[in-house]
């Protein structure tokens, strides 16, 4: 699957004046954005002309440096932020100008946005208290959505009492309970310590596919990203670096900042071309039929099954590569050592070009 | 090496010399007097209830209660709304930190002006030949000076919400940004109006802000004497002014019983507050 970032969104949809999709509507993608800009005060544009199209019931993470406008992008998304020039399309409905309840999303906050002053029930039942639902109904309501995040049993705590990853969960019930087209999470796992988000991350995963929804994740965790999504949007100064699947992102970078930013890859100059190649194809011993750099190793990271090597070349530029723990101990090197970084000509990526 | 007993002792010492030197032994003293009869200008130290039948006989007593408990609830409400407004407005509303900077020292520079001269500048405003009374009847609005502005219960009440409202703004802005601003867009991301926000959001997290701002309104003018003497001309009698009269004509025990009565009324009042709120939030952060 190839996610065309440059479209023109009239051919997709006919009638976006009139706010609804016309009749016989395919309705190919459930989020739009079309060469949405955002600039604050008449300043530098902090999102800069992004066009984005996220297929139906995806889980799309925006992946970036912090800064790079991610943040911004999922706000104006959520309504949060005025869309300074473009276009944002749900399910082929312009919301640019609706406001953040009226456009079928839901924003789930990077600090969970509890009301402190309500318990875990309440919370969760909150939108449906705005709409006069009377009391016994939605406690009913909110309670469904409390099981389906495994927060039933503790629907009476308030938010001070509950650690953060319960807090989230009630925040990710309350999300769902508006029933959103769209889930927008913005850094849902920062907070957690790393055994709750991992456990997190699969539980994320079990409800989008569950509901059948589309979910748009911020993250700066290129592990993350990998991990979850259908389609990864890579960012950077505002601008998207490469949208498509995690692993067309990962095998095909598309250029030498999505190489360095996802991890796991060597960018080499080498007799005159930038090639990147992943680390856990480089080798540190002479490669026959393969290319060959001088280099000495600066440090050793043992990592259970794989071991990380980083080594530096004559001209000063890093180099790593990862192999497996058997490999590594057969004939373990030592740091400081004079070594053969290599590859083979094959796993090299030259950036499509 | 001292044990920890004893350091905290001395730790607690200074400040038990201060509560007890200036707060419990004049308190003691108070109470004692109000026993004690008196003469022109002298106590004469024996025992004597007569300070304490006296105001629980004299229907008076209850007549200044209910002016006073009239102007507090009137002063407490005018200032809560003006002080939740002026709060909101200031917290939501300015975005610039310009004029954020602006608003503040207009709320800040009438402060260097001292209390008294603050009150009695109304009176120029308020008279009978007042700036407010000349400009109805120059619109032709009314045609002779109306006369309840100054020296009234009217007047009591305005200088009150000048000179209180301040004490109302200050406890509410401050626990309205204590509120992070993402717990106001997860009201609005779940579809709350402005009006819901205020109301399902705001004001339950700022009541300790509320109560601290009513325990500076309620105690302030359940125990001042002096501006609703200047203000009323004399014509309106709370138990604060009660007290003054009796001090200026150095009836010191019916006066030191008025006060005792008038201090566990005052802290009986902040005692229920302080069980329905809880502020320790509101100074905890």
């Amino acid at each position: 699957m190839k996610i065309d970032t440059e479209f023109n969104a009239k051919n997709l949809v006919p009638d976006t004046e009139a706010g609804e999709p016309a009749e016989g509507t395919v309705n190919r993608f459930d989020v739009e954005m079309v060469a949405v800009s955002k600039s604050y005060d008449g300043g530098a544009r902090a999102v800069d002309e992004i066009s984005l199209r996220i297929p139906k019931a995806s889980y799309c993470c925006l992946l970036g440096p912090s800064g790079c406008g991610k943040t911004t992008t999922l706000r104006m998304l959520a309504g949060h932020e005025d869309v300074t020039d473009g276009d944002v399309l749900i399910h082929d409905r312009n919301v640019t100008d609706a406001l953040p309840a009226g456009r079928g999303t839901s924003m789930m906050f990077q600090s969970y946005a509890l009301f402190p002053h309500l318990s875990a029930l309440d919370n969760v039942a909150f939108s449906l208290k705005l709409k006069k639902v009377p009391k016994a109904e939605r406690q009913a309501r909110a309670m469904e959505f409390l099981k389906l995040v495994q927060m039933e049993e503790l629907a009476h705590r308030m938010p001070a009492q509950l650690s953060g990853g319960q807090q989230q969960r009630v925040a990710l019930a309350r999300s769902l309970i508006t029933r959103p087209k769209v889930l927008l999470l913005d850094e849902p796992l920062s907070a957690l310590d790393p055994f709750l988000r991992v456990l997190m991350r699969s539980e994320l995963k079990r409800i989008q596919t569950e509901l059948g929804i589309t979910f748009v994740h911020v993250t700066h965790s290129q592990e993350e990203a990998l991990a979850l999504s259908d389609m990864v949007v890579v960012m950077n100064n505002g601008k998207i670096m490469q949208a498509g699947t995690a692993r067309e992102v990962f095998e095909k970078p598309s250029n030498t900042f999505v190489a360095r930013f996802i991890g796991g890859h060597n960018v080499i100059e080498f007799e005159g071309r930038t090639v990147s190649v992943r680390a856990d194809k480089c080798r540190i011993v002479e490669a026959v039929g393969g290319r060959n750099l001088p280099a000495t190793i600066t440090s050793i990271e043992y990592q259970g099954p794989l071991v990380r090597i980083n080594l530096v070349t004559d001209d000063r530029k890093d180099l790593c590569a990862v192999i497996s723990d058997t490999r590594f101990f057969a004939d373990p090197p030592e740091v400081g050592e004079a070594v053969t970084f290599s590859w083979m000509p094959d796993d090299e990526w030259a950036f499509g070009a | 090496m001292m044990s920890p007993r004893a350091a905290s002792w001395l730790q607690a010492t200074p400040f038990a010399i201060i509560m007890t030197g200036l707060v419990i032994v004049p308190l003691a003293m108070i109470f004692a007097v109000s026993f004690m009869d008196y003469g022109f200008a002298e106590i004469i130290p024996e025992f004597y209830l007569g300070n304490w039948t006296d105001i629980f006989r004299s229907d008076l007593a209850v007549a200044t209660y209910a002016t006073v408990l009239r102007q507090a609830f009137i002063v407490w409400g005018v200032t809560l709304l003006l002080g939740f407004t002026i709060a909101y407005y200031l917290i939501y509303h300015v975005r610039s930190n310009f004029w954020r900077a602006i608003f503040l020292a207009a709320c800040a520079i009438p402060f260097w002006t001292s209390g008294p001269i603050r009150m009695i500048s109304w009176v120029p405003l308020l008279g009978r030949e007042g700036l407010v009374n000349q400009a109805l009847t120059g619109l032709n609005l009314i045609d002779e000076p109306i006369s309840w502005l100054l020296y009234s219960e009217f007047s009591v009440i305005v200088v009150y919400i000048n000179m209180l409202t301040m004490a109302m703004v200050g406890p509410i802005a401050n626990s309205m940004a204590k509120i992070s601003p993402a717990v106001v867009q997860a009201a609005r991301d779940q579809g709350a109006t402005e009006w819901q926000v205020i109301t399902e959001v705001i004001i339950p997290l700022i009541k300790p802000g509320i109560a601290v701002g009513t325990i500076f309104i309620v105690t302030a003018v359940m125990g001042d004497g002096f501006l609703v003497r200047a203000m009323s001309g004399n014509q309106v009698n709370t138990p604060a002014v009660a007290i003054m009269n009796e001090i200026n004509a150095f009836q010191f025990p019916p006066a030191a019983a008025k006060s005792v009565v008038l201090l566990v009324v005052v802290m009986a009042f902040v005692g229920v507050l302080l069980r329905l709120v809880d502020i320790r939030k509101e100074l905890a952060r």
